[in-house]
């Protein structure tokens, strides 16, 4: 079994992290675990191991031969295998799909559930309002309720205003 | 003012006490910010950097919180300070590096302290003695909703605050704490903890965060998912975590008195005799020494030595530290010698180690 790091010599240290209900397994020669730091196991984190090795092969594998470039910031794909580190914000909706499987390997979940900025909370709220009311309307006017419809339509279009001052 | 006047002298540190002290030695909480439009610091080149930094800075200054704060940027402290704050656990290696276009914001009661453009364009850190990660946390949120008031920051709804390493995503949260574990290391029973530890999604790290050794029998738990999981859940899993680890670190110093008494005393006594005697020490040597005195005077064995002594000696025996004390540039082995001075100095009043006979040191004093 070859060495995942410097995919040259005989791997002779295995290690096997668990991580919810997945097992990980990490095959080092004895250079490249001295060089990440194996060697002391108390000093050891498997996660910051695996971001240096795992991560950049994760997102090569599912992109494929395809070299993605951030419109934004002009950051590649190769920079990320470098670095292990994005670019700007932007970054994350270009590499969205190659780094998907990393993020499940990385983390719980995919999708935030903690905090939330209270400026998007209140934007939130008044979109999913403003989907409410157009459903409303459109219910009015197939019924024909004219005058319901007038007063839904004033209605939206406050929320409108007010969502486009929230977004701006 | 530099930022070595500003903060409190180690004497004051070392005094700083919370509950569970006796084995958890601070508490923190660190979230990673960034804002939108500006490149990640690593990737930004230095006149971006600067022009994220005209931003950032003067959103942080303005907190409430930092009203009496230390505003610097990194290329005017000198080397020792930013050394200094690393051995103080304000600043982290990596920040200690960085040079024009970051800055450090740091409150006067050193309980909130804030990286500018470091890996992240903010990491701000609530700090706390003893284990309070819960007051941590809630420090912590309160200045992030704050900022985020003055800023833009860089949020995506189903990835949530995007950060510039993927593993911060989400939360951005690191909710640590830093342990002395001795019982733990003498009893041989730390790898196993470390082990399920780790099993449970959750890092250990040595005394200064990433890949740094273990010194002094000191460890660093933390979190590592930040994506999937709010906040609160994961400060109270750590906080389960951390209770059950002292309690393994209780039970395993009640054990070692219990059934190698000897074993423990010969350490307890030879790390005294040492440090008590030595002309030439090294500042890794001192600590291992320094941990198993601080574990002596939580079992009663150096009646009337308060534990902030050993705490004190912990910080200024570090090498920023005593290079800091003397205005020429000291090679390390005239800091080994200096540091040797320094604590047969300080430990001149302690007297050494009496054991009592087994079955009454069950209880540490004051506990």
């Amino acid at each position: 079994m070859l060495c995942m790091v410097c995919k040259q010599n005989d791997a002779k240290l295995h290690f096997t992290q668990i991580v919810g209900d997945e097992m990980r397994k990490v095959d080092l020669c004895e250079d490249c675990a001295k060089s990440k730091g194996v060697s002391d196991p108390t000093a050891f984190s498997m996660a910051d191991l695996l971001l240096g090795l795992g991560a950049a092969k994760e997102m090569e594998e599912t992109a494929g031969s395809e070299d993605l470039k951030c419109p934004q910031c002009g950051f590649t794909q190769a920079d990320f295998k470098k670095s292990g580190r994005m670019g700007c914000a932007e970054c994350y909706a270009t590499f969205a799909e190659p780094l998907e499987s990393l993020l499940k390997s990385m983390h719980k979940g995919t999708r935030h559930t903690g905090k939330v900025p209270a400026a998007l909370v209140k934007s939130r709220d008044l979109a999913d309002r403003l989907k409410a009311l157009q459903k409303k309307l459109e219910k009015a006017v197939s019924a024909e309720n004219f005058e319901d419809a007038a007063a839904l339509r004033d209605e939206i279009k406050v929320i409108k205003e007010k969502l486009s001052q929230t977004t701006a | 003012m530099d930022i070595i006047e500003f903060l409190a002298t180690p004497t004051e540190t070392a005094r700083r006490t919370g509950p569970h002290d006796r084995i958890v030695m601070s508490s923190r909480v660190r979230l990673a910010r960034n804002v939108r439009g500006v490149a990640f610091p690593g990737w930004a080149k230095k006149a971006e950097r600067i022009r994220g930094l005209d931003i950032l800075r003067p959103a942080v200054e303005g907190l409430q919180q930092m009203s009496r704060a230390f505003s610097e940027s990194m290329d005017n402290l000198p080397a020792i300070d930013k050394q200094i704050l690393v051995e103080r656990h304000l600043i982290s290696r990596e920040h200690a590096a960085k040079s024009a276009g970051s800055a450090l914001v740091v409150n006067k009661e050193e309980s909130l302290c804030v990286m500018i453009n470091e890996e992240d364009h903010l990491r701000m850190q609530a700090l706390r003695p003893g284990l309070q990660l819960k007051q941590a946390w809630q420090a912590i949120d309160q200045v992030d909703s704050e900022l985020e008031k003055k800023l833009d920051y860089a949020f995506h709804a189903d990835l949530g605050y995007l950060t510039a390493c993927p593993t911060n995503l989400g939360t951005g949260i690191r909710v640590s704490a830093m342990l002395h574990l001795p019982g733990l290391v003498l009893a041989e029973q730390i790898n196993q903890i470390i082990q399920s530890v780790n099993k449970l999604g959750l890092a250990v790290r040595g005394l200064y965060g990433e890949g740094t050794e273990a010194l002094g029998n000191v460890f660093q738990v933390s979190n590592q998912m930040t994506l999937g999981e709010a906040e609160t859940d994961i400060v109270e899993r750590l906080n389960k975590v951390l209770l059950q680890i002292i309690e393994h670190e209780e039970n395993a110093r009640a054990m070692l008195l219990e059934k190698k008494p000897k074993m423990v005393f010969n350490h307890i006594g030879r790390a005294y005799g040492i440090l008590a005697n030595a002309h030439c020490i090294t500042s890794k040597e001192t600590m291992n020494l320094l941990s198993l005195t601080r574990l002596g005077v939580d079992m009663g064995l150096f009646p009337g030595v308060d534990r902030s002594l050993v705490d004190e000696l912990f910080i200024i025996t570090q090498p920023a530290h005593l290079q800091k004390m003397h205005a020429e540039k000291l090679a390390a082995e005239e800091r080994d010698v200096l540091r040797s001075d320094m604590l047969r100095d300080r430990l001149r009043a302690v007297r050494r180690p009496t054991p009592k006979p087994p079955g009454s040191l069950d209880k540490a004093p004051g506990q």
